[in-house]
């Protein structure tokens, strides 16, 4: 990438992975704090079990989270205009979360260079938790 | 079923407000394990992309939202989340928020049953008045409890 930008910010580009290894329970418990979603499933052990789920599970919202930190790692923090999550499968202590996506379109719009993309974030076992689509201002050099 | 007053669909719901605090930026920013310089900033730290999901410090109780549906919490999944940024939110910030139901609308579900699907919306200003923010939710309400 000579010139930075430009093939950085490219039609089909890949934007760098972001990966969680081994998520916690404390990090849902982190979360839940720091959101305020006290959901008890995603906590209490005793209650996410006599919900029928065998353990506690994370909030959509946090793996969309580490997403939102693959996108703003790549296009800088303050850039995106427009962010859409879509929950499909949950995460589970313990899990590795990969966050990735690419670049689907280049245009300008507003007086800015712009991009749009996809992400998903999947675990090791190959399912997808979210998927997601970005629109950014992206500087073009 | 989830019970519809369709005479409150796009009435939005009171004003209510939410500041933008440096300690609970720094907080959100470490839960979503990102350390990025501009959420740790010591003046005028950015909010993170997905920061006004703390909204749920500030909300006020469900029932003063003026919702159009009635839901039941059982039978409820998260779809979608979506977020417009119009302007940044930083740390000092005083926002004042309104949502509202946009739409309710039914489909068929793959094994069976009806699902509603409810789109909510809130809308974030600044203290100069800006539109800074909107929100947008996706909200299903399944014909039977939740299950994997």
């Amino acid at each position: 990438m000579s010139e930075g930008g430009s093939e950085r910010f490219a039609e089909g580009a890949a934007i760098p992975p972001f990966v969680v290894e081994n998520l916690t329970r404390t990090d849902l418990v982190r979360y839940a704090g720091a959101s305020g979603d006290f959901n008890p499933i995603h906590h209490d052990e005793p209650f996410a079990r006599a919900a029928g789920n065998p353990t506690v599970f994370g909030h959509g919202m946090l793996t969309a989270g580490l997403v939102a930190k693959c996108i703003t790692d790549f296009v800088g923090a303050g850039n995106l205009r427009r962010y859409k999550v879509r929950f499909a499968t949950r995460v589970w202590p313990g899990d590795t979360i990969t966050c990735a996506g690419r670049v689907t379109r280049r245009y300008e719009d507003a007086g800015e260079t712009r991009i749009d993309g996809e992400v998903t974030a999947t675990t090791q076992r190959g399912e997808t938790a979210v998927t997601g689509t970005f629109s950014a201002a992206v500087t073009a050099a | 079923m989830a019970e519809i007053d369709r005479s409150l669909l796009g009435v939005w719901g009171p004003d209510t407000t939410m500041r933008v605090e440096a300690g609970k930026i720094r907080e959100f920013a470490r839960a979503v394990k990102d350390p990025n310089p501009a959420y740790l900033a010591d003046d005028g730290a950015l909010a993170p992309p997905t920061f006004l999901m703390t909204i749920a410090h500030w909300m006020r109780d469900l029932g003063e939202t003026r919702s159009a549906v009635k839901l039941d919490y059982r039978r409820l999944l998260h779809g979608e989340q979506e977020f417009e940024y119009v302007r940044p939110i930083r740390a000092g910030d005083v926002l004042r928020f309104r949502s509202r139901t946009r739409d309710v609308f039914e489909k068929q579900g793959r094994r069976g049953g009806t699902m509603t699907f409810i789109i909510g919306e809130t809308e974030f200003r600044n203290q100069h008045g800006e539109v800074v923010a909107y929100m947008r939710n996706t909200a299903i309400e399944t014909a039977d409890a939740v299950k994997e």
